[in-house]
């Protein structure tokens, strides 16, 4: 696993030495921390490359870290061909998360996005519908950060002495 | 699929310079042909659809973060109502993920006898979606055949684990108990009876006139296409890709079985049918060669952490009685880390990316849904065709609501 | 059971004669109700599922006389709602209520529909009961066949036995409002 690990960051260091920021396997998947404003150039790099050719996006993800107040946005790319999978993680701050978008490489990107939009609030430049998916529109919150709560706050039948809560 | 892309966009110009209009169609949230609540307003010239702008979210119930409240034998239940037509792959693609990152080795027969599982589910599977598939094209009686002999592998279910549908089967390290007789006294039957409904349901439609004229070319999607939207599972599969998460990056011991990937050409309805039919006789294949595989050994690994132990010994033996009240009370920690686990769903790659940061629920669960990833492409799928056939295009997608907003 | 034996529904009460039967209009209504009961499935999710197996030939609802689903709420009797309700489908489910014509019943099929199961979430409607009447509910996660036939039973014997005039009374009348219904 590691070779695969060497190798891609070898290629990602001939032109973007100073943006990646950290390397490791973690279980069984190579992951490369880089830098935010790069992501989408380094991604579409990968795509080009004729030794990388990630051109499969499995997923894409939002994470919030609250204690250093940041959102993790984490891509997974797959080279269908060698078999080669890559995570690729980017840190924003939680203020101000703001990333370009991944549809100019992927138009799976698209909902995945709308997706990470949703639940954290990570705005997207360039995306070119960039808006709640799966909750309902006027919703004020993005509903996966850490602050706020799992439950439906409007329910009034249940007696918390009784849950120990 | 270009020619009827042409085709709309030819309408589009037309319609611009003789100032006509297009109407436009809701289709659903709650529409009889649906099968499911997806939303999608069609604009429509005529019979033939231009556009299409789908919305989704009609059940979106917060599994991730419902997910990072529960303990990890807990999630389980959850992960059943992502694509409950094939529960049993969900429950056994989340245990495996625990697994791999507690590091636990697994004996080689809960291998296969999650294998057997697996095929099972995957059968159900396929079978609802092609059932679907029939009645959309005006075959009722396939879909009450098959239906009949689907509760058959309800029952091997039920006899495994009590539970029909969702059915939170295993346990993380392996099952609560071995087969019994009787269950494989019910999987024996059902290998016997099914292959001779599949090929009734087959002679049904493979050859017949009605079906192929309404499928082929229905719905199609180029390989580059499906690749650029991530498709995976059948769908991938019938556009030509032969990407099976089972044979790239195997798990549960599929290398030791010899099985074919089937592929299509167009990537259209009758494309799909036939991949999701030749997988169903491909997974009764898997099947047979688990059962006369099938090792002797413990039906779970010895991780007393996570696994219940049994109950006679809970009532005689302290340790027994720590480790129950533990796992019961949810107060096992895991190890720190973060890992990715995909299995081949119903659908495709269902991937499971769990961060765990050392507590007693996960820090973070991502599900990778294939139908959420998939279904993006739909109105690329149905522009310039008719109306009729984005219907059967949707079903032959085999789009479940569960997996779609989770 | 004996096969292909025809079972006629047991007539009501009443004064018989040579070529006379006397009986209450409502008790007649409640028969003919009773066994053409003509239900809409609003099916979500899981739940749904279970319906495809307990309309299937396995456990046949035809015997029941309500094989034809009524795909729209206008000519519906019974309102099966099936699966987790979220947030962003409740007004959806209230339109297609309001859509049917009296008398009307409600199923409220399995944990989510009737109390929003395990998914107690911000997203998901806590019961369906928060927005429209419901009359029987049925347990379970999902609910085997049997439960939703038991459950189609529990409706047939309140449609059989249901005063011509209840959905005239100003009880129900209150209720109705009680949900910021007509």
């Amino acid at each position: 696993m590691t070779e695969g690990l060497d190798k891609i960051v070898s290629i990602v260091k001939e032109k973007f030495e100073f943006d990646l920021l950290r390397s490791e396997v973690l279980v069984d998947f190579p992951t490369i921390v880089v830098k935010n404003e790069r992501v989408v150039e380094i991604i579409s790099y990968l795509y080009d490359h004729p030794e990388a050719k990630f051109q499969f996006l499995t997923t894409l993800c939002g994470i919030h870290l609250p204690e250093v107040n940041q959102i993790v946005v984490m891509y997974q790319l797959h080279n269908l061909i060698t078999n080669q999978r890559l995570r690729i993680k980017t840190f924003l701050p939680v203020d101000n998360p703001v990333i370009p978008t991944l549809t100019t490489v992927f138009p799976s990107a698209n909902w995945m996005e709308r997706e990470t939009y949703d639940f954290y609030g990570v705005v997207f430049q360039g995306h070119p519908n960039l808006k709640r998916i799966l909750n309902v529109d006027d919703m004020i919150i993005f509903p996966m950060r850490k602050e706020y709560p799992l439950e439906d706050q409007v329910r009034e039948d249940k007696n918390d002495a009784m849950f120990g809560r | 699929m270009t020619t009827m892309e042409e085709k709309a966009i030819v309408s589009d110009q037309y319609y611009k310079a003789e100032e006509k209009q297009y109407s436009y169609l809701n289709l659903g949230p709650t529409h009889p042909a649906t099968h499911g609540i997806f939303q999608n307003v069609l604009k429509m010239d005529g019979e033939v659809i231009v556009d299409a702008t789908p919305t989704i979210g009609y059940i979106h119930r917060a599994f991730e973060k419902l997910a990072e409240r529960r303990p990890f034998y807990q999630i389980t239940p959850i992960t059943d109502r992502l694509n409950y037509c094939s529960a049993p792959i969900n429950n056994i693609g989340w245990h495996m993920t625990v697994e791999k990152l507690l590091g636990i080795e697994i004996p080689k027969r809960v291998h296969y006898l999650r294998v057997i599982i697996m095929e099972l589910a995957r059968i159900t599977d396929h079978l609802i979606c092609n059932a679907v598939i029939g009645v959309d094209t005006g075959a009722l009686t396939g879909f009450v055949y098959l239906f009949q002999h689907r509760e058959l592998v309800y029952e091997i279910y039920e006899e495994i684990c009590g539970a029909r549908l969702t059915s939170n089967i295993g346990r993380i390290g392996g099952f609560e108990r071995d087969f019994s007789p009787k269950a494989w006294e019910k999987i024996d039957k059902f290998l016997k009876e099914f292959p001779g409904v599949l090929k009734e349901f087959e002679n049904l439609l493979v050859r017949n006139r009605i079906f192929m004229d309404r499928s082929i070319g229905v719905g199609g999607i180029s390989e580059e296409k499906a690749l650029g939207y991530s498709f995976t599972g059948p769908n991938l599969r019938a556009a030509g890709v032969d990407y099976d998460v089972r044979v790239a990056i195997p798990y549960s011991s599929y290398e030791d079985f010899e099985f074919i990937i089937p592929v299509g050409q167009n990537g259209d309805v009758y494309d799909r049918f036939m991949v999701r039919q030749e997988e169903m006789w491909q997974s009764l294949s898997i099947i047979r060669q688990a059962i006369e595989k099938l090792p002797d050994g413990p039906f779970h690994a010895d991780v007393p952490d996570f696994y219940l132990p049994p109950k006679e010994e809970v009532y005689h033996n302290m340790e027994a009685l720590i480790y129950h009240f533990k796992i019961v009370m949810g107060e096992t920690d895991v190890p720190k880390g973060e890992v990715y686990h995909s299995v081949e769903g119903g659908n495709g790659e269902l991937g499971f990316y769990l961060i765990s940061d050392g507590g007693r629920t996960p820090f973070r669960l991502h599900f990778r849904r294939p139908c959420f990833i998939y279904y993006q492409a739909y109105p690329e799928m149905i522009k310039g065709s008719m109306l009729s056939d984005a219907i059967l295009t949707l079903s032959s997608m085999n789009v479940i609501a569960g997996e779609l907003d989770a | 059971m004996e096969t292909g034996k025809i079972i006629l529904a047991d007539k009501p009460d009443g004064l018989e004669g040579a070529g006379f039967f006397a009986t209450q209009l409502e008790k007649v209504v409640g028969l003919a109700r009773k066994n053409s009961i003509w239900p809409l499935p609003f099916a979500t999710s899981c739940c749904g599922i279970e319906f495809m197996a307990t309309m299937g030939a396995h456990y046949d609802l035809a015997r029941f006389g309500s094989e034809r689903l009524s795909f729209s709420p206008r000519q519906a009797d019974l309102l099966m709602v099936m699966g987790t309700i979220a947030k962003k489908m409740g007004p959806v489910l209230r339109q297609v209520y309001e859509q049917m014509a009296e008398p009307r019943w409600v199923l409220s099929v399995g944990a989510c529909a009737s109390s929003g199961g395990i998914f107690d979430t911000y997203s998901v409607l806590q019961g369906i009961d928060r927005i429209i009447p419901v009359d029987v509910y049925v347990p379970g996660c999902p609910p085997r066949p049997e439960q939703i036939i038991d459950g189609v039973i529990k409706i047939q014997r309140l449609v059989e036995t249901e005063s011509l005039r209840r959905r005239d009374s100003p009880e129900y009348k209150a209720m109705l409002n009680h949900y910021n219904i007509e």
